[in-house]
């Protein structure tokens, strides 16, 4: 059983499971595309309503939700249009998006946070706050 | 086969169990345009990072300017956003026309496609003259730089996934669906899906995030 000739022949199983490896041709679905259709509208719609309609009095809850639609909209895009999957390409694939989304992240809130703390300790300073000052 | 395997079998360190071998295989795929085009797509996705950072950090930055909600049209911006996802769902046509081989209904699904691509730069290009026309250009504030930087990166992207499109289309017409074209189609497709999903970002990041009190 632990022969290498029984190794190999079970490597060579392990790798023809999915659709979509080695070849890279993913097997695309009408329903799959509708699905994905209607899934990205709805979520398209809801928040353009919300702000052209001015449905919430809050900013900061509309920027919430409309921010999660956002996400789940990229979500449903990536596996109903890219048809991606954790499987495809033994997973290099679902590798490079997670590692992407990383630095996407860094990049995005690391900017965000350190330019904002800028612009808070680099406020003018009046001669009050200045004899105030330890 | 057998060679393979006395190879193999040679290369085990003492100690190693026989099925232990096999998940240090590197991953070769037999056609690594796929993975190697996906890898590109991540690599894009950073230079539109980049830019969401920068209207993220120079978003508010009006110089006595105009903000985002006296500049934004959002009932175009609603058609603009329902072009590029129909054009979206109609190269899934394609891609389903080209997975029966059918050449002639690959062939429509991407005229379609294409224009309403052309229709999206069309009237993004419209936008853009009219804000420039009303002296709001890219040099007018350093919230309008990055808007302009982002949005139309973001445009010459589609304009060039058009000129791809319109090079595939010859290249179906001329020689039918072989496997290069098939390949090449189907990496248009995740182009094409990719771009659309940026989209997402910049309607909701810059347009309706930008309108907001």
């Amino acid at each position: 059983m632990s022969g290498p000739g029984t190794s190999l022949a079970h490597t060579d199983d392990a790798g023809s499971d999915g659709p979509g490896h080695d070849s890279g041709a993913f097997h695309a679905t009408l329903k799959g595309y509708l699905t994905g259709l209607l899934l990205a509208a709805v979520l398209t719609v809801i928040p353009f309503w919300l702000v052209m309609g001015k449905v919430l009095s809050s900013s900061g809850a509309t920027i919430t939700i409309i921010l999660t639609l956002a996400v789940a909209q990229i979500v449903v895009h990536v596996i109903y249009f890219l048809h991606m999957n954790t499987k495809s390409e033994r997973g290099w694939s679902f590798l490079a998006l997670i590692f992407t989304l990383v630095l996407v992240v860094i990049a995005l809130a690391g900017s965000l946070w350190v330019m904002y703390h800028l612009n808070e300790n680099m406020k003018p300073v009046s001669a009050q706050q200045m004899r105030n000052m330890p | 086969m057998a060679e393979l395997t006395a190879a193999l079998s040679q290369s085990v360190p003492p100690g190693a169990t026989a099925g232990a071998r096999f998940y240090e295989r590197d991953y070769h795929p037999e056609h690594p345009t796929m993975l190697g085009f996906w890898l590109y797509l991540m690599s894009d996705t950073l230079v539109f990072a980049c830019l969401f950072a920068c209207y993220g950090v120079l978003g508010h930055s009006y110089a006595g300017g105009p903000a985002g909600a006296d500049v934004f049209d959002l009932p175009i911006l609603a058609i603009n956003t329902t072009l590029l996802l129909l054009s979206s769902i109609t190269y899934g046509f394609a891609v389903l026309q080209i997975q029966q081989n059918r050449r002639d209904g690959t062939l429509f699904w991407l005229a379609i496609t294409g224009l309403l691509g052309a229709g999206f730069v069309g009237i993004e290009l419209y936008e853009f003259a009219q804000l420039i026309s009303e002296g709001n250009g890219p040099q007018r504030s350093a919230f309008l730089s990055s808007f302009f930087a982002l949005v139309s990166t973001h445009g010459l992207h589609v304009s060039f996934g058009i000129v791809w499109l319109v090079t595939l289309m010859v290249q179906v017409a001329q020689r039918g669906l072989i496997e290069a074209n098939k390949r090449r189609l189907l990496c248009l497709s995740m182009f094409w899906h990719f771009l659309d999903l940026v989209w997402i970002g910049v309607f909701t990041f810059v347009y309706l995030m930008g309108v907001l009190p």
